[in-house]
């Protein structure tokens, strides 16, 4: 017995050191991106897998929507190059947005590890890259061939030699070459760091290969998330939620079943795909439903293929959560952060005390591009993703957070920094008062960002905006949030989706929804209130009308 | 004659100094509990009575070293001044907008720092600077002048001033204080492009803010402390120590108190690279566990690394991003909750897991038999045998082996069907293994060898540990300094008189401007010279520079040090050289082609540094006779074995013991494993080296 004790705590430090060994790899991908979106916002993900293709860890640094999808896509790599053919030096990369993590600006790099000359593990990891050609990161292409250069399931690098060639194809159909290469060194470098690491944790420990630590480390996951499962009422639930669409409404369905083998999201009676670049591959579908369900019940359980196993998803083929390739999917981030609130819907029935009213829950980007002073570059001498966002919703015991990214996992842009890359000014970036949906607790706020070019140009916004038409919805007598908003400061509204220019001398006013209430808000704490009024989150009008707030403390 | 004292959480640590102890003078120390409300009594009343141990008076103290975590505390406590912040118009809420992320991706609960100013009393004004630093809004000198009643109103003890792109040009936040210091002379005011001439919003005004807040408090202490001083006839200087590890005189600390936040820890630091090069050890990680945490430092050359970043007040579990952040010159430290106090659980997927929860002092560890009924760190110590029951904080605590098992056995052995032996070994294992792993990380940032290292270990619990994470991180040396209980206020009066100044500005390395380049870096050499000068009393002064340089694009910076003179278009191609080396070093391969920036340019003064002599390794000779044996737990031969334990009192130097054995002392005992043999020095610190014939068996 005391030889297995010995063992136990043993896979448990090596598990630990694992864990370990894919923070470092993200910390690195992090550091030497070039990409703003992951170097300050962190979009990205990396992992090690065992030879089947199974994720041992992933970092916790990074976003969710590549959960399970980079996952699900070193089982493609495995399948186009497999294991027994890798060679030490060979890097394996892909953008195709049904083997990867959902559209063309995500590259995902798998590197096999060797250690003694033996084939030990994979490393893959992903970023999302600020131009990749086509009509640029917006959703107004109609399908995937527009949206840029598609890379197969390739070898970027041969047994150390890196393909010229592909290089030479990727910096040709980028509007950003030396970033968009920087990126792929980025990418292969950490991959490199990740299996150095692993190969130093395996000296120590003596061991030739991970099958054992694999097995104990899935095991161990799938058990502990199958333990919480357990602890909840089994049935079926069923919910509903309607969103802005690209140019009309879309239905979002869901049907939620737990029962002793895990949870399954079903999403029978989605509507069909649409015309243009909101529709979502089905792995990316599966990473935000899986994330939002994580966040209920196995919040605190590492993510691998054992702790998502219990978790599955299934979508209609052609429905817009299963999208068909050559459908085009650029902006499927949209719809698919929606997709913790759907399942949310469903488990607020089940256990109404975890979980929030809905949120903004799709980023607010502004994606910008345009001409810069002197006119280099062309049209779009610029281009930049800067990551904002609106309120989530409240939460059972606490409001909800105000300007905060919620599913997705990353950073908002600095206003200094956007200003250094662009030629952009900021006018206005600031909390955006009532618009958070009232309730015992409040949902969180939006903010109002004013935007117009500082060289007297007209610069483009590709639109990629929700929840206008569709605001987040209150629960349980709680209001709903307020609907974002896009338009121009000379009056006129623009559109939540598709490529629009802002005239030089005008600018761009963008105002983020707020999350939903929960409760009825004549419930809330008076003090809650009025703090609010003095703050300037509430407006006195809105603390007596909504709030019920005698006139006196409103004032 | 020198004194140094050092306020901690708990205890107020006192070191006077008579001549220098290397060369035959002495050195005293003394603990007294701290005093939270009236800090400065502690200091004077531990003061007294080192002078009384000496039998010496106030008049005799010729230099004065003070650190504190009073900056610290008025932040994490919020018993700072009613702080007002004004911004630029449109940019009231940048402190709450924050990073827009959440700290902890899975936790749909968190909450968010509560900020230092509340948004009632955060204001606005026109104004607008570009990135270039042209004014694209001219200041609204009325809109400000507007905001003096509401300041009046609101009885505001401290404004911060930040506006957007300040770093590029001060003159609208510089107006701004002249307005209303016209119209409310006295108010205490901080400036960001002052404080933190740096670009990225949320930091700057952030440190604005903090600074601003604790300015008035800190002002009112350092005024009384020195008052008390001189009422005993104190004549002599008064040093306060920084976060970055270099002293600074009162007036400097009183306009930028932020400085002074984390300095006890910099003084271990500072301890630390002394130790190193006594011993001539030129790449050193400094290891100091506590109750509560452990910090790890990267020391090389004997310089402790150094960073522009830290944060204040974290929410959650050490969670990067839970806190305040404030961009100052700080020594680079890694803290992670693992300490002697800290508790162990098993999670909901059967592992073991040590802190960050601590059972602090009260009720303290099971063992202390103060009702604690969880089990810590030191509980799994005590059941191992590394530590003496009768003997622990020098015999002021009996510890209780049979509390200690019985609470690992509840919490953890009966859970994962483990021994209460077993169970300790296995949180011994888990604690230290996060600590190796934070050490591992550091160390990758910063593209060190982590094998090539010699750890430094002090703080209470630091020497129980110190083999068996040597062991896990292949490091082939410790050293275990004397004094380790007050190595912070000790290290206070080793550190140079110095202030580092740091300042954004955007320079392209193909659009090389030496021009623009050599007017900044003077004109922060000229007042960095001023901010120094008063404290350096004539001592020389060394100046060095470097450029924090990146790719254009990427995030991360690379410190390249730059050559103290003016530069010209020729530095361009050397800067570029020793940037991509660097880059290499950290990162594998440089970018072949891609265009380099400096963002930002900094400059520090400082008096030099004494270092000491390396001391020279004594003769080995055999141990002095064990004082007894004990009872320790060998979890890989499955067993209890008797090891003998030395009093560290009885060691000479150059005595030798061999591993495993346990060298004990008031304070703390060194556990010495099986891998190592120890031997004390001659400066006497204790060194561990790994035996010869040990072929790294790291795993086992």
């Amino acid at each position: 017995m005391s030889s297995n004790s010995l063992g136990q705590i043993d896979l448990q430090i090596m598990w630990n050191r694992l864990i370990a060994v894919v923070e470092e790899q993200a910390q690195t991908l992090m550091r030497t991106a070039f990409s703003p979106i992951v170097r300050e916002a962190g979009d990205l993900s990396a992992g090690v897998f065992d030879l089947k293709g199974r994720m041992l860890a992933q970092a916790v640094t990074g976003t969710p929507g590549h959960v399970n999808s980079m996952a699900e896509s070193v089982k493609h790599f495995i399948r186009h190059f497999p294991t027994q053919t890798m060679k030490p030096g060979d890097i394996y990369i892909t953008n195709d947005p049904w083997m990867g993590t959902g559209h063309t600006n995500d590259f995902v790099l798998t590197t096999p590890c060797f250690k003694d000359g033996r084939l030990v593990a994979l490393f893959s990891c992903t970023s999302h890259l600020t131009d990749i050609g086509g009509i640029g990161f917006g959703p107004d292409a109609t399908d995937v061939f527009m949206e840029g250069l598609y890379i197969p399931m390739l070898k970027l690098a041969d047994q150390g030699r890196m393909n010229e060639t592909l290089l030479a194809m990727i910096r040709a159909n980028t509007r950003l070459p030396v970033d968009t290469e920087g990126d792929v060194y980025s990418l292969a470098g950490c991959n490199d760091i990740g299996c150095r690491r692993l190969v130093e944790m395996m000296e120590e420990f003596e061991l030739a290969d991970l099958d054992t630590l694999s097995g104990f480390v899935l095991e161990r996951s799938r058990e502990a998330v199958l333990a919480e499962v357990a602890k909840l009422p089994k049935g079926s639930w069923r919910n509903e939620m309607m969103i802005d669409g690209y140019d009309s409404p879309i239905r979002l369905a869901a049907t939620t079943t737990i029962s002793d083998k895990g949870i399954h999201v079903d999403y029978t009676g989605t509507d069909p795909q649409a015309r243009h670049g909101i529709n979502v591959p089905i792995a990316y579908t599966t990473a935000y439903t899986v994330f939002g369900l994580g966040c209920v019940v196995s919040a605190r359980i590492p993510n691998n293929a054992g702790s998502l196993a219990p978790l599955t998803v299934s979508a209609p083929p052609g429905c817009i959560l299963n999208a068909q390739k050559p459908a085009p999917v650029l902006s499927r981030h949209i719809i698919g952060q929606m997709l913790p609130d759907v399942a949310f819907g469903c488990l607020r029935q089940a256990v109404p005390d975890r979980v929030p009213a809905e949120g903004t829950s799709c980023l607010w980007n502004l994606n910008v591009r345009g001409m810069v002073k002197g006119g280099e570059g062309g049209n779009y001498g610029f281009t930049m993703a800067v990551t904002s966002n609106g309120g989530t919703g409240a939460r059972p015991h606490a409001d909800g957070l105000s300007a905060t990214a919620y599913p997705s996992g990353v950073r908002g842009t600095p206003v200094e920094i956007a200003e250094s890359i662009t030629p952009l000014i900021f006018w206005k970036k600031e909390l955006r008062p009532d618009s958070g949906g009232a309730g015992t607790h409040r949902g969180g706020l939006g903010q109002i960002i004013e935007v117009g070019s500082g060289v007297d140009m007209p610069f483009d916004l590709l639109a990629a905006y929700d929840r206008i038409d569709y605001p987040p919805r209150g629960r349980d007598g709680g209001r709903n949030g307020a609907p974002g908003y896009v338009g121009l400061k000379s009056g006129r509204t623009l559109k939540g989706k598709g490529s629009q220019t802002i005239p030089p001398g005008d600018r761009l006013v963008i105002m983020t929804p707020g999350g939903g209430g929960l409760g009825d808000p004549r419930q809330r704490d008076p003090q809650a209130v009025e703090q609010d009024v003095a703050e300037g989150l509430v407006s006195p009008q809105s603390a007596q009308e909504t709030y019920g707030l005698q006139r006196k403390a409103a004032e | 004659m020198r004194l140094a004292v050092d306020i901690g959480g708990t205890f107020t640590d006192v070191v006077l100094e008579i001549g220098d102890p290397r060369a035959g003078g002495r050195r005293l120390t003394r603990k007294v509990l701290t005093t939270p409300r009236a800090p400065e009594e502690a200091v004077m009343s531990g003061t007294r009575a080192i002078l009384n141990d000496a039998n010496r008076g106030f008049a005799e103290i010729d230099v004065f070293v003070h650190g504190t975590t009073l900056a610290t505390n008025a932040v994490i406590e919020r018993k700072g001044a009613k702080t007002a912040l004004i911004a630029t118009e449109g940019f009231r809420d940048t402190l709450e907008i924050a990073y827009e992320s959440r700290y902890d991706q899975y936790d749909v609960f968190i909450e968010k720092p509560r900020q230092l100013v509340p948004r009632a009393l955060r204001f606005t004004v026109p104004e607008r600077l570009d990135v270039h630093g042209s004014v694209r809004l001219p200041l609204d000198e009325a809109a400000v002048r507007a905001l003096v009643p509401a300041l009046r109103r609101e009885e505001i003890g401290a404004v911060a001033i930040a506006y957007l792109h300040s770093y590029a040009n001060p003159v609208h936040e510089l107006r701004t204080r002249e307005i209303l210091l016209e119209a409310m002379p006295g108010l205490s005011i901080t400036l960001s492009c002052e404080v933190c001439p740096e670009v990225r919003e949320y930091e700057r005004t952030s440190t604005a803010v903090a600074n601003a807040y604790i300015q008035p408090l800190m002002a009112g202490y350092l005024a009384r402390l020195r008052d008390g001083f001189a009422a005993e006839g104190f004549r002599g200087t008064v040093y306060l120590m920084t976060s970055g590890g270099g002293l600074t005189a009162l007036e400097t600390a009183r306009k930028f108190p932020i400085r002074l936040v984390e300095s006890g820890p910099a003084g271990g630091a500072i301890l630390a690279a002394n130790i190193a090069a006594e011993r001539g050890e030129d790449k050193v990680l400094s290891f100091d566990m506590g109750g509560t945490t452990a910090k790890i430092c990267l020391i090389q050359h004997y310089t402790p690394f150094k960073s522009r970043s830290f944060e204040v007040d974290r929410a959650a579990r050490f969670l990067k991003g839970s806190g305040l952040p404030l961009r100052i010159p700080v020594i680079e430290m890694v803290e992670i909750g693992a300490g002697g106090g800290s508790i162990a659980r098993v999670d909901e997927l059967k592992r073991i897991v040590v802190g960050p929860e601590s059972a602090g002092a009260e009720p303290g560890p099971a063992s202390y038999g103060r009702g604690g009924d969880r089990p810590t760190v030191t509980d799994a110590d005590v059941v191992l045998g590394k530590i003496d029951p009768a003997r622990f904080a020098g015999g002021t605590i009996h510890l209780d082996v049979e509390s200690a098992r019985k609470a690992l056995d509840a919490a953890i052995g009966g859970e994962l069907a483990l021994s209460g032996e077993m169970a300790a070994y296995g949180v011994g294992e888990i604690v230290d293994e996060n600590m190796a792993n934070a050490a591992r990380v550091h160390a990758v940032e910063r593209g060190a060898v982590i094998g090539e290292h010699t750890m430094i270990a002090f703080g209470g619990a630091a020497p129980l540990h110190a083999a068996r994470l040597a062991e896990k991180l292949g490091l082939d040396r410790i050293v275990v300094p004397p004094n380790a209980g007050v190595g912070s206020a000790v290290g206070f009066l080793q550190a140079p008189v110095a202030y580092e100044l740091i300042h954004s500005r955007y320079m392209r390395l193909d659009e090389f401007d030496p021009a623009a380049a050599n007017a900044l870096i003077d004109e922060m050499a000229r007042e960095a010279h001023a901010l120094v000068a008063p404290g350096a009393r004539g001592q020389k002064v060394v100046e060095t520079r470097v450029a924090y340089m990146r790719y254009v694009g990427q995030g991360h910076e690379i410190t390249v040090p730059l050559p103290v003179r003016a530069l010209t278009a020729k530095d361009a191609d050397a800067l570029r050289t020793t940037f991509e080396k660097e880059y290499a070093v950290l990162f594998e391969r440089h970018i072949p082609g891609a265009a380099i920036e400096v963002l930002s340019w900094s400059v520090t003064v400082s008096t030099e540094v004494r270092r000491p002599e390396p001391v020279t390794p004594p003769d080995r000779q055999p141990p002095p006779k064990p004082v007894g044996t004990r009872r320790f737990f060998d979890a890989r031969l499955s067993q209890h074995v008797e090891v003998p334990v030395y009093w560290r009192n009885d060691l000479v130097p150059g005595s030798t013991v061999t591993g495993p054995a346990i060298i004990a002392e008031d304070e703390t005992s060194t556990f010495v494993s099986a891998t190592f043999e120890a031997w004390l020095d001659a400066a006497g610190g204790i060194v561990l080296e790994r035996k010869t014939s040990t072929s790294r068996p790291r795993a086992a």
